[in-house]
């Protein structure tokens, strides 16, 4: 079973007031620190995990520069068996679709069983590349998989669903699946595993050794503005003594449908 | 210069932060306010690698430096200096059994530290023999092809815990040469006439089993001296010269939580109609503690980098100390005071930060001990 996990690293905004940059673009990092994007964390624990039980290969890949690669490393001292960065300069000038397309013609290359995304990335929200990288490669896929059992060469996966539903898939392969977190808990990084790294491959590839241009990557979508939602009118506030609030209360909640 | 970690250490460092925040928060209330630990998280963070980094391959560690092992120590303080302590200080004394152990000691010793089979200790402080350590009077009197050890020790960390301690005792009583009195010995603490009792009602690093022992005819063979007679007092001094930097690390990474803690609390805060933030005061107390924090880890990295390059500056690793310790316990202070009334509480984390900070002052050479060597060092 040989698995590919596609991994982004991205800011770390829990507990941050963000700003955005002068260009209105996008937010201010250089004083935020940085991640693995924490779907693709639950994306590689699966992958290290199906492998320690199936056998196999796990790669991890990610699009970035030099920095990037301390999420490739954690890949490997997760136990990931190889890692590749694909190197394309500065990546905001990407969108999703740029991104799935260098991504997939360099796993069309590698041997692979099942190929992983996370559902989304913890920056951008846009929950794209997985399923845009199936499709460039010409496989099934599903999303937001919960969990995975290996039978007979196909994959059974358990999707969420809207509404609290779940669906049971049997899925051909190759197959590529996004992984939704929760489906494992994921292992710390060991001081051996942080080791082992070090004498792992982490291969880098630029644009020209994959035969691609600029000019095919260009985004098809375009950040026009990044903004701050407007304020809006203040929350209301409750006063009184404590009977006279929580009488308030209840009358709010009931109008608004919460309580009968 | 290049001040740059390597990328392993910023791995090392990451991972050590994770693991922290990953198993610290949900339960240093709780070990805090009943000076209880789960060994659990310990035996976790052996199995991760964390616990003895800087133990030799040859003996079960992963052969990394002191530098290392501060690393993980600042990180795992940043989070919960009780809970830290109670996993890394489970390595304390391995590096007096790295620098003058016997091949079998270390042989036998040191790999379960390392495998989370083990726990030892370091007994030096008696009743009457803090800071004057060649003072102490616990005996260890050579009789055929073994040792009697006698006598009382104070404050001892993992005391109640450990598997064996490595204790500090007169073998010379007599030697005109107070400093040629004394020599260690690894005392297992199931022998008969070992008893420890925990102590309660520390300030603060309450995780951490602290212990008063009491040995009373305590046999051990002479194969458990670790190594010469007399050579005790100076064998002590290079223990705490890299011990000491583990402290550094601690002192750095409380100083930290401090900042962390005061950053968040008084931008969420308001008072007089603007976050806490805003106001000039506060900003003056942020940006003294966050300039002292990098000054004292700048000193301490480049001790522990010293000390892993095989250039061990004493004097520079007091300072550090010293430094380092000082301003732990300021940023607590500040961290504290800009918290208010809330930070009176122990729901709050700066509390606990304000109480477990006081220790680095204090243990393993207080501040006053540390700028008396660096005082010799410039003076003679």
């Amino acid at each position: 079973m040989d698995i590919v996990v596609c991994v982004k690293r991205v800011p770390l905004t829990e507990e941050v007031d963000l700003v955005i940059d002068g260009q209105k673009k996008g937010i201010k990092k250089d004083q935020l620190a940085f991640v693995l994007n924490d779907w693709d964390n639950y994306a590689i624990e699966e992958a290290v995990l199906l492998t320690e039980k199936h056998g196999g290969t796990v790669t991890a890949i990610t699009v970035g520069n030099e920095d990037d690669e301390e999420v490739l490393r954690r890949c490997l001292a997760m136990g990931a068996d190889r890692a590749i960065r694909i190197e394309a300069g500065d990546t905001s000038r990407f969108d999703s679709f740029g991104i799935s397309k260098m991504l997939s013609r360099v796993v069309k290359d590698l041997p692979f069983d099942l190929v992983f995304t996370g559902v989304l990335a913890d920056d951008d929200y846009c929950g794209m590349v997985g399923m845009m990288v199936a499709e460039q490669l010409g496989i099934t896929h599903a999303n937001m998989v919960t969990a995975i059992e290996i039978e007979d060469g196909k994959v059974r996966t358990t999707s969420e669903l809207e509404g609290g539903l779940g669906e049971v898939s049997l899925i051909e392969l190759p197959a590529l699946l996004a992984i939704q977190t929760g489906i494992n808990e994921p292992r710390y990084v060991s001081i051996l595993g942080i080791r082992k790294a070090a004498k792992k491959e982490l291969k880098v590839m630029d644009l020209s050794e994959l035969g691609m241009s600029d000019e095919e990557l260009s985004p098809m979508a375009i950040i026009d503005e990044v903004y701050l939602p407007p304020e809006t009118e203040g929350a209301q506030i409750l006063a009184g003594d404590p009977d006279k609030i929580a009488s308030d209360f209840l009358e709010i909640l009931t109008k608004k449908g919460v309580m009968e | 210069m290049d001040f740059t970690l390597t990328k392993e250490q910023q791995d090392i460092k990451k991972a050590a932060r994770e693991f922290a925040l990953g198993e610290f928060p949900e339960r240093a209330q709780e070990f805090d306010r009943n000076e209880t630990f789960d060994l659990d998280i310990w035996r976790k963070a052996c199995e991760l690698g964390f616990v003895g980094v800087f133990i030799d391959e040859a003996y079960g560690g992963a052969g990394l430096g002191f530098f290392e092992h501060c690393l993980i120590t600042e990180e795992f303080w940043a989070v919960d200096a009780g809970m830290a302590n109670a996993v890394i200080t489970a390595t304390f004394g391995a590096e007096l059994l790295g620098m003058f152990g016997t091949e079998e000691q270390k042989k036998r010793y040191l790999p379960p530290l390392v495998q989370g089979e083990a726990i030892t200790g370091t007994a030096i402080t008696e009743p009457d023999a803090g800071s004057d350590v060649t003072g102490a009077i616990t005996t260890a009197l050579r009789d055929g092809d073994e040792y009697v050890i006698n006598g009382t020790k104070m404050f001892i960390t993992n005391g109640d815990i450990a598997n064996y301690l490595l204790v500090f005792c007169q073998t010379d009583p007599d030697n005109p040469d107070r400093h040629r009195r004394h020599a260690f010995f690894i005392v297992e603490t199931d022998r008969p006439g070992f008893e420890a009792t925990k102590m309660h009602g520390k300030l603060g690093i309450r995780a951490n089993d602290t212990a008063e022992i009491s040995l009373s005819n305590v046999r051990v063979p002479a194969s458990n001296r670790v190594g010469e007679e007399g050579n005790g007092f100076r064998a002590l001094m290079a223990f705490f010269n890299v011990t000491r930097l583990h402290i550094c690390a601690m002192a750095v990474g409380i100083a930290r939580a401090a900042l962390e803690e005061s950053i968040a609390h008084i931008k969420k805060r308001h008072q007089f109609g603007a976050p806490l933030a805003s106001f000039q005061a506060n900003q003056f107390k942020i940006a003294e503690m966050a300039t002292k924090i990098r000054a004292a880890r700048n000193l301490y990295y480049e001790a522990a980098w010293l000390a892993d390059s095989g250039k061990m500056d004493h004097a520079l690793v007091a300072m550090a100390k010293w430094f380092s310790g000082e301003i732990a316990v300021r940023c607590a202070d500040e961290a504290l005071q800009m918290h208010g009334g809330y930070g009176y509480i122990d729901e709050y984390k700066v509390q606990r930060i304000y109480r477990d900070a006081k220790i680095v002052e204090i243990y393993e050479g207080t501040k006053e001990i540390e700028k008396v060597i660096v005082a010799r060092s410039l003076l003679g």
